[in-house]
């Protein structure tokens, strides 16, 4: 057998099944990667005692024959999930020391399905970029490195703390959360794979909000079954978030392996960029063909607005976000810092010391879209760009069923490489982005190296609610591809 | 459109974020750069579209208008940067707002 942290999370769950290792060895050979491999920093919070309580209780449960299906498997949760009793931070100085007193929603989930937990994964400062460089908690490093060249990598964002944590064999999968891409691209970075779900599909209760008609929770894991087993999980209807959906759970997993023979998979034009890197574009064509191959037919599309999504997220996002993080006043939790005089100064100086440059940046932008006499201009105008942005995709829909696009516009980059200006970070997200601003769901797969042996990622788009056509073609591309390359940091 | 010092100076009060002086030039380039690229947006026609603001399919679910729950004084309070406890209960703590 693998060492217990080189298992999937499928192989984990069989050799617990069948008594080949005990969910306490799992906790604990996680546990011991985590500390070993700490200068990654993909962790904010490790919370040893608790991993091994929940082993512990873990182990009793499959002794009496009462497993539940993520039973004694270690997990790892973004920090962006307010977790009962553990300090939840959002990778922000403006939430301090805070301890929530109650448990998301997602979150929740997982512990009544049996899993273990291991900690909380850095990111970016509210979950607000690309890099996992805006954390208050420090960068995050991503396991990889470039042929030949010692310089670390970033893993992305904003889930860099849990694909990094995933692709080093820290846990055997990850919660992330995914507003712009913020599941997917790191998932590319870190040659693992992360699914956004529709929006709807998961709780955002107890979530730390950003831009909440774009958040959307999902799992980032090493195979697409386990990225399927741990949805499933995370899934299903929460009377506390009135935007979750009311709609029955498939067993995604068994999706998983059934094919993709008949299904039509379009290839949209506009996702062709002027100048784009010669290596995402063969990797595209690549799994064009492993699609044919596997019985696919390939359509040709058009999504004719495309390329306004960027800056219609830059407009919704900083809006919505400017709006939810009003409520971080250093009255009611988190930092305060007075500095003397009115109520408005407490907000003032408490809100300009715990806010990032990033957070604060899109705070204003926001502020200044939603200001008097800009509205129409601006959000409103966004508003409608959407409309069209999701039309688009209704209209591809009445002639495919899946739609393959690269997942990011390069490989991962050195910290300070891409970061003259903000724009330029940005356009990280250029190909996940539609897909929150129209719901859908949003695979990347991992589907190659680059000539510097970076991980590449394909991305998979479904219809609302299709999940099952997403795995399916994810699975088909994941069979094709046989990614087999591993990270230079790791675990066993 | 163009922000000027004086208008970065008033957003971020009205965002209750303290800016140094010495800051408002660099965010102001920023915040510029920002808004031109994000001004492409007006190149497309919305005329007549309905905007939509949530990519959520399905109405909105009501519920009855109920207290779900309470009495969670300890738990709310918990966090508190700042607390007064006196003979009429405990409450968050702030600057005096009212002379």
């Amino acid at each position: 057998m693998n060492a217990p942290t080189g298992l999937t999370l499928a192989e984990a769950r069989a050799a617990l099944a069948a008594k080949r290792i005990s969910a306490r060895e799992l906790a604990e050979a996680h546990l011991a990667a985590i500390e070993k491999l700490n200068n990654l920093n993909a962790f904010i919070t490790v919370t040893p005692e608790r991993a091994l309580a929940d082993a512990t209780a873990a182990d009793a449960r499959i002794a009496r024959g009462e497993a539940r299906p993520l039973e004694g498997i270690p997990l790892a949760i973004k920090d962006l999930f307010c977790t009962t009793g553990i300090r939840s931070t959002a990778a922000s100085r403006i939430l301090g020391t805070f301890i929530p007193p109650y448990e998301s929603t997602v979150s929740a989930r997982l512990w009544a399905a049996g899993a273990v937990c291991l900690g909380k994964t850095n990111l970016d400062e509210f979950a607000m970029g690309s890099s996992n460089t805006t954390s208050a908690f420090g960068n995050v490093v991503n396991p990889w490195r470039r042929r030949g060249d010692n310089r670390d990598l970033v893993p992305g964002g904003s889930s860099g703390g849990s694909a990094a944590a995933v692709a080093a064999r820290l846990c055997l999968g990850a919660t992330a959360t995914d507003t712009g891409g913020s599941i997917r691209q790191p998932a590319a970075f870190t040659g693992t794979v992360g699914i956004k779900p529709t929006y709807g599909r998961c709780s955002r209760w107890g979530i730390v909000a950003f831009a909440s008609s774009l958040d959307q929770a999902g799992p980032i894991a090493r195979t697409v079954r386990d990225a399927a087993i741990l949805l499933r999980e995370m899934s299903g209807h929460d009377p506390k978030d009135s935007t979750s959906a009311d709609v029955p759970v498939p067993d995604f997993e068994a999706a998983v392996g059934q094919g993709v023979k008949g299904l039509r998979i379009g290839v949209p034009k506009e996702y062709r960029l002027d100048g784009m890197a010669p290596e995402i574009e063969a990797l595209w064509q690549q799994g064009i063909a492993w699609l044919k191959d596997a019985g696919a037919t390939i359509h040709d599309i058009s999504l004719p607005h495309t390329r306004y999504a960027l800056p219609t997220y830059y407009i919704v996002a900083p809006a919505e976000a400017s709006s939810n993080l009003a409520r971080y006043d250093g009255v009611r939790y988190g930092l305060r810092v007075e500095e003397g005089g009115d109520l408005d100064d407490l907000y003032e100086a408490t809100r300009g010391a715990g806010f990032g440059a990033e957070v604060r940046r899109r705070i204003l932008i926001g502020t200044y879209v939603l200001s008097a006499g800009y509205y129409d201009a601006y959000y409103l105008k966004a508003q409608k760009v959407r409309a069209l942005i999701q039309r688009d995709f209704d209209e591809a829909w009445r002639s495919v069923d899946a739609i393959l696009t690269p997942a990011t516009p390069s490989s991962a980059f050195a910290i300070g490489e891409k970061q003259d200006d903000p724009v330029t970070m940005y356009l990280n997200d250029v190909f996940t982005v539609p897909a929150n601003l129209a719901g859908l769901p949003g695979i990347s797969v991992p589907s190659g190296l680059d000539a510097s042996g970076l991980p590449l990622g394909l991305q998979v788009l479904g219809r609302a609610f299709d999940e099952e056509t997403v795995f399916r073609v994810a699975a088909a591309i994941e069979a094709a591809a046989g990614f087999d390359a591993l990270p230079q940091l790791r675990a066993a | 459109m163009s922000l000027d010092a004086e208008t970065v100076r008033r957003i971020a009060a009205l965002a209750r974020i303290r800016v140094k002086e010495e800051e408002v030039a660099r965010l102001q380039g920023e915040l510029n750069h920002i808004l031109a690229w994000i001004e492409q947006l007006s190149e497309v026609e919305t005329e007549g579209v309905e905007p939509l603001p949530g990519a959520m399919r399905m109405k909105l679910k009501m519920r009855e208008d109920v207290v779900t729950e309470g009495d969670l004084h300890d738990a709310i309070l918990a966090n508190a940067p700042d607390r007064a406890d006196n003979a009429m209960g405990s409450f968050f703590a702030v600057p005096k707002v009212v002379e």
